[in-house]
């Protein structure tokens, strides 16, 4: 979206030319914002409006505002954006402009780039020759690299609220408590999701261990198989104890199906052991060593899966990143072109990953702990559900509503 | 006595084309305009006071004073011209207007605006016209120089590229136009200013019917609106119809050819 900021002045209100120039702006395929109105009191006294003109393309807008001009209207010169060089490899220069998630522009030759991927906590290094504006940290930046600094020439655009159809993910109040009832609001989220995969969406699941250890490990399965589910994030022991509930029925010893399980805590290390052996996950699923479970429905179903190391991870597993330097990048690389992102038991993954969303990218964040749901959301204000309950009903009533009617047509 | 400005037609003529009417292939006939002029001249002159300004070579136009500025009470704001052939005439009309005791206020040299032509009052509502002569961006400047509230109205059909070429107000407050001469918005901000309009119809519009100097009850205006004429005299007006042929065919008429000193009295 490209937008200028017009202004009108004179007796624009008897004249008609303030609702001339709106009715101009809808007619071209524009969009307005009023941002500043005077009414001149006295019948001699003139008029004043500030308006925010937007259009799709530059071309689009320049032919609105040459239409505008004509009317009167005078367009505000806005300010280029000041940039300074990073002084060493990984630092920032004094004053650099620190990014949100929201959608940011910055202004160069009295043109506005847009700044990618739209990542919190991120300076600006541009590259004006090719008219590039990036979201770096500080492990991207190189001395001598053209940070932006100061706030000039930054315009943030926020998410808006939908005016055109009723979006559950705009709802004031975006977290379901544990006592409210959760059909409905999960019957929305699967309509959502069915709808952003036919319109070519990415959908993204961040899961924590809870999903396997509670047997919720089947729905997310169902869903896999039906082509629901195009990436799969998560940390060693998520993986590890789907692995070691596929070979010996138990996760970290402990079974869903009974109270005792043989074998108890050491399974977790044989299965950690027995992928190791083979060299990895799509390597045991390949060697029918691997039958079941999340792991293989994603290496089945080519759901890409990305596994992040911490610090206690038995293993770890092979594929598991453990530079979190590298998994920052490989988090950024992944995460760009996602739109919706369940993130499912986890408030440590929920977090690190929310750190590379964009605030465009809705999410539903389903935790048994309240104040995990509540960081979670309010990191993508109008663009996110919090449901407070345990994961596995969650992921049976989503799986009910999603199996039989595959999404990925 | 209300005073007016002409300027004898000695050096007039089609000699380039700015506008529609105008064609150098089909000039005007000298006796005939000094002629018409003349009629014009007596005629006002049995209701007015008419100063005359002398003539210049190479400007055909300056015939046309309506162009000259626009006179409130003892200011006189001279147009910027938007085409290089009138430009010339801004200095001779200044500078009359200063000798005769008007205070000159000068718009920045980037608006254009035609004067008269283009900016007429309607009881204390000045209407200004834009788009093919006039920039709206004058209107707000004169606004501020006058105090007045200014209506500005879009012009769509370039035969009619000035205001006093298709609106003409009347001093009971009402006024004759030809309304497919402006845009949807110009005609809704003249009919919520206007009480009595009077439509002028297309053909007698195309006479120049409009381009009519009123002179509380007398209206001179050129010949061929047997319509509007009868309106008018319904109304209580007295119509003096003078043929105008030259002159249209440079896109002018009576009013073209008069600029009021001043318009109005100050504000």
């Amino acid at each position: 979206m490209f937008s200028e900021t017009i202004e009108l002045r004179g007796h624009i209100i008897d004249s008609l030319i303030l609702p001339k120039v709106l009715d101009q702006i809808l007619t071209h395929g524009g969009n307005f914002k009023i941002t500043e109105v005077q009414i001149g009191r006295k019948r001699a006294d003139q008029s004043f409006a500030r308006i925010e003109v937007s259009a799709e393309t530059g071309e689009a807008l320049d032919e609105l505002i040459l239409r505008l001009r004509q009317q009167g209207a005078e367009v505000l010169e806005r300010a280029n954006a000041d940039v300074a060089p990073a002084p060493a490899d990984g630092v920032f220069p004094p004053e650099f402009y620190v990014t949100t998630n929201q959608q940011t522009f910055v202004r160069f030759d009295g043109k506005e780039i847009e700044v990618t991927p739209a990542i919190i906590n991120s300076a600006i290094a541009v590259d004006r020759k090719k008219g590039d504006a990036r979201a770096v940290k500080f492990f991207d930046v190189k001395k001598g690299d053209e940070i932006v600094v100061g706030h000039q020439g930054i315009r943030v655009v926020p998410v808006q609220r939908a005016t055109t159809h009723t979006d559950p993910f705009q709802f004031i109040n975006n977290i379901v408590d544990a006592e409210e009832p959760k059909s409905a609001i999960i019957r929305e989220i699967a309509e959502e999701l069915r709808r952003a995969h036919s319109a070519g969406g990415k959908i993204a699941v961040v899961g924590g261990p809870a999903i396997v250890r509670t047997g919720a490990g089947g729905h997310l399965v169902r869903l896999i198989e039906g082509g629901c589910i195009d990436q799969l994030f998560a940390g060693n022991a998520f993986a590890a104890y789907d692995v070691e509930r596929a070979l010996f029925g138990t996760s970290l010893g402990l079974s869903p199906d009974v109270a005792i399980a043989r074998g108890g805590h050491e399974n977790h290390l044989r299965a950690i052991n027995t992928i190791r052996e083979v060299g990895g996950i799509a390597a045991a699923v390949r060697e029918k060593i691997l039958t079941s479970g999340i792991m293989h429905a994603c290496v089945q179903h080519d759901v890409d899966i990305v596994l992040i190391g911490a610090i206690g991870d038995e293993g770890p597993l092979p594929g598991v990143t453990t530079d979190v330097i590298e998994c920052e990048k490989i988090l950024r690389d992944k995460l760009r072109d996602v739109t919706h992102v369940m993130l499912l038991a986890t408030l440590r993954y929920s977090l690190a990953l929310g750190a590379f969303l964009a605030n465009n990218v809705k999410t539903v964040c389903v935790d048994i702990d309240p104040p995990a749901v509540e960081r979670a959301v309010e990191r993508q204000p109008l663009q996110s559900i919090g449901l407070v309950t345990d994961v596995e009903p969650f992921l049976r009533e989503l799986d009910d509503c999603l199996s039989g009617s595959k999404v990925s047509q | 006595m209300r005073e007016l400005l002409l300027c004898p037609p000695d050096y007039y003529g089609i000699e380039y084309e700015i506008n529609p009417w105008m064609s150098v292939a089909r000039g005007a006939e000298t006796a005939i305009v000094q002629e018409q002029w003349k009629q014009l001249h007596a005629t006002l002159s049995k209701f007015c006071k008419v100063h005359l300004i002398t003539p210049q070579p190479r400007l055909p136009d300056m015939v046309f004073t309506a162009n000259a500025g626009l006179t409130v009470g003892r200011k006189f704001i001279p147009s910027n011209f938007r085409h290089k052939e009138r430009a010339g005439e801004q200095p001779f009309f200044a500078k009359w207007m200063e000798q005769h005791g008007y205070q000159v206020g000068w718009l920045p040299e980037k608006l254009y605006f035609e004067g008269e032509g283009d900016a007429l009052f309607s009881n204390d509502v000045l209407f200004c016209g834009y788009k093919f002569r006039s920039d709206i961006q004058s209107h707000r400047t004169i606004a501020d120089m006058l105090s007045c509230l200014t209506i500005s109205v879009e012009l769509v059909d370039p035969r009619f590229y000035h205001l006093d070429t298709c609106f003409c107000p009347l001093p009971d407050g009402g006024a004759f136009w030809f309304p497919n001469a402006f845009d949807e918005y110009g005609q809704r901000a003249i009919r919520e200013h206007v009480t009595d309009l009077i439509d002028v119809a297309p053909e007698e519009a195309m006479h120049f019917s409009c381009n009519a100097v009123v002179i509380d009850r007398d209206i001179v205006l050129p010949e061929g609106a047997p319509q509007l004429v009868t309106k008018l005299e319904e109304r209580g007006y007295r119509c003096h119809e003078l043929p105008m042929s030259e002159f249209i065919k440079a896109g002018g008429a009576c009013k073209c050819l008069t600029m009021f000193m001043p318009q109005r009295q100050a504000m």
